[in-house]
């Protein structure tokens, strides 16, 4: 009990100022988060409507794109990591950053050279901070992302992609996108997927053995509208990589905020308990020297008479 | 399939962001990299590039909707139309003024890009859809 009455006082007054602001946070990124999954779903008509016309030219022609080649021998691949421009999301950017560290060990024990993209100020402070070299990074839109931003980021991993050796540009083989997947409100998991080359899956059944197909028609040609069709798909699954991540980022923060603020109330009610024992026990001190004062007062009476 | 939904489009016009419009049509025209092309039910299977233009979509109302779109697709299967374009407005919410006063400024720019064309097409765009609705 070695500091003052007056000392825990300033203590518990700065630990309700410090609450007030993280309950302001929690309660903020809780809203965010609302309009966060509402833009997450209001983009999911785009990008299944995206998908159902590239699975359809996939079943329906033969046309093979140079997005959807498989290297024969990779060597290069490139990873676009994606955090937040902020921090006070607990764990949020740094499980993002471990799972891709994760994923340049496997890449590298693959024998692939890794280029780092990044998104979102935290991860850019993360390799500046060790030195690494990082070959593009965008900042300053992690909480709403648009999708010219995909777009433009889209574009820039696609002209890697395709460019041949000895081009300006640094040319790769495979494109990895490390995102946090928004699985609730409670459960965000850090995810890496594969995004090029592209493998259409999902969507129309193929035809059985001997049905004709549905003649199709392409307008101008085939591989026309999958010169078109498959950047724009690569950028939408960009896009909803930003949006998961945005969603993510804010249920990350809230859940950091709301420990936070309850940290600081037990740190409130710890510190109010050893400030009233402290009184407490300057009170006891009082009144016992005024009782010693007075015995001593008492005796030195008693032994003059 | 049903009779009744022999006779109708399926259409839904998607932007990058959002659903703008989707409802049962008779007809839908928009222009493709080709020319102009209408939809009416039954249409054949087409896959299609579009580029920056006019979508007119006739509702089973007998109403007329009239959208500006970007660059982007159309795709037609089995009566459903998706029309995909990374930027869609629908004619009520296009400000008129504004719309006029970005194409003067495309225009006015002067550069003879590609990427220049495409914002003059796309402010043309713009103002016949508002132009047309009003």
């Amino acid at each position: 009990m070695a500091l003052s009455v007056r000392e825990y006082r300033a203590r518990i007054k700065s630990t309700e100022s410090m609450k007030k602001i993280t309950r302001a946070m929690e309660l903020i990124a809780a809203s965010r988060i609302i309009k966060a999954q509402q833009r997450a779903q209001a983009a999911a008509p785009y990008a299944r409507e995206l998908t159902r016309a590239v699975s359809a030219v996939a079943t329906f022609s033969n046309v093979d794109h140079a997005l959807t080649l498989e290297p024969e021998n990779p060597k290069k691949a490139a990873i676009l990591i994606v955090t937040s421009d902020r921090g006070l999301a607990g764990a949020y950017s740094s499980s993002v950053l471990k799972e891709a560290e994760r994923l340049i060990e496997k890449l590298r024990g693959e024998g692939k050279d890794v280029d780092i993209y990044t998104s979102g100020r935290k991860a850019e402070a993360y390799f500046k901070f060790r030195q690494r070299p990082v070959a593009q990074s965008w900042t300053g839109f992690s909480d709403q992302p648009t999708y010219d931003v995909a777009a433009e980021i889209g574009a820039t991993l696609i002209e890697t992609f395709l460019a041949e050796e000895g081009d300006d540009v640094a040319a790769v083989d495979e494109v990895h996108v490390v995102y946090t997947r928004f699985r609730s409100m409670l459960n965000q998991e850090p995810t890496a997927v594969r995004l090029l080359p592209l493998e259409v899956v999902e969507g129309t059944e193929p035809p059985e053995e001997g049905d004709l197909l549905p003649l199709y028609e392409f307008e101008p040609s085939p591989s026309d509208v999958l010169d078109s069709l498959l950047p724009r798909y690569v950028q939408s699954r960009i896009f909803f990589a930003l949006l998961q991540a945005a969603a993510s980022e804010l249920a990350a923060r809230q859940k950091a905020m709301k420990a936070a603020t309850d940290n600081a109330d037990e740190l409130i009610k710890k510190y109010k308990r050893i400030a009233n024992q402290a009184r407490q026990a300057g009170i006891t001190q009082e009144i016992s020297e005024i009782v010693g004062g007075v015995n001593a007062l008492a005796d030195a009476q008693a032994g003059s008479e | 399939m049903a009779e009744s939904t022999d006779k109708v489009l399926q259409v839904e016009l998607v932007a990058a962001d959002r659903l703008v419009w989707s409802g049962q049509a008779t007809m839908v025209i928009a222009r493709t990299t080709e020319g102009d092309v209408g939809i009416l039910p039954n249409h054949a299977p087409l896959l299609s590039s579009i580029i920056e233009g006019v979508v007119d979509v006739q509702t089973v109302e007998g109403e007329t909707w009239i959208a500006a779109v970007d660059a982007g697709f159309l795709s037609v299967a089995d009566n459903r139309v998706s029309i995909l374009s990374e930027r869609a407005e629908m004619s009520h919410e296009i400000d008129l003024e504004k719309a006029r006063q970005d194409l003067e400024r495309a225009k006015g720019a002067g550069e003879n890009d590609d990427a220049a064309q495409e914002a003059v097409r796309r402010a043309e765009a713009r103002v016949r859809a508002a132009e047309r609705a009003s």
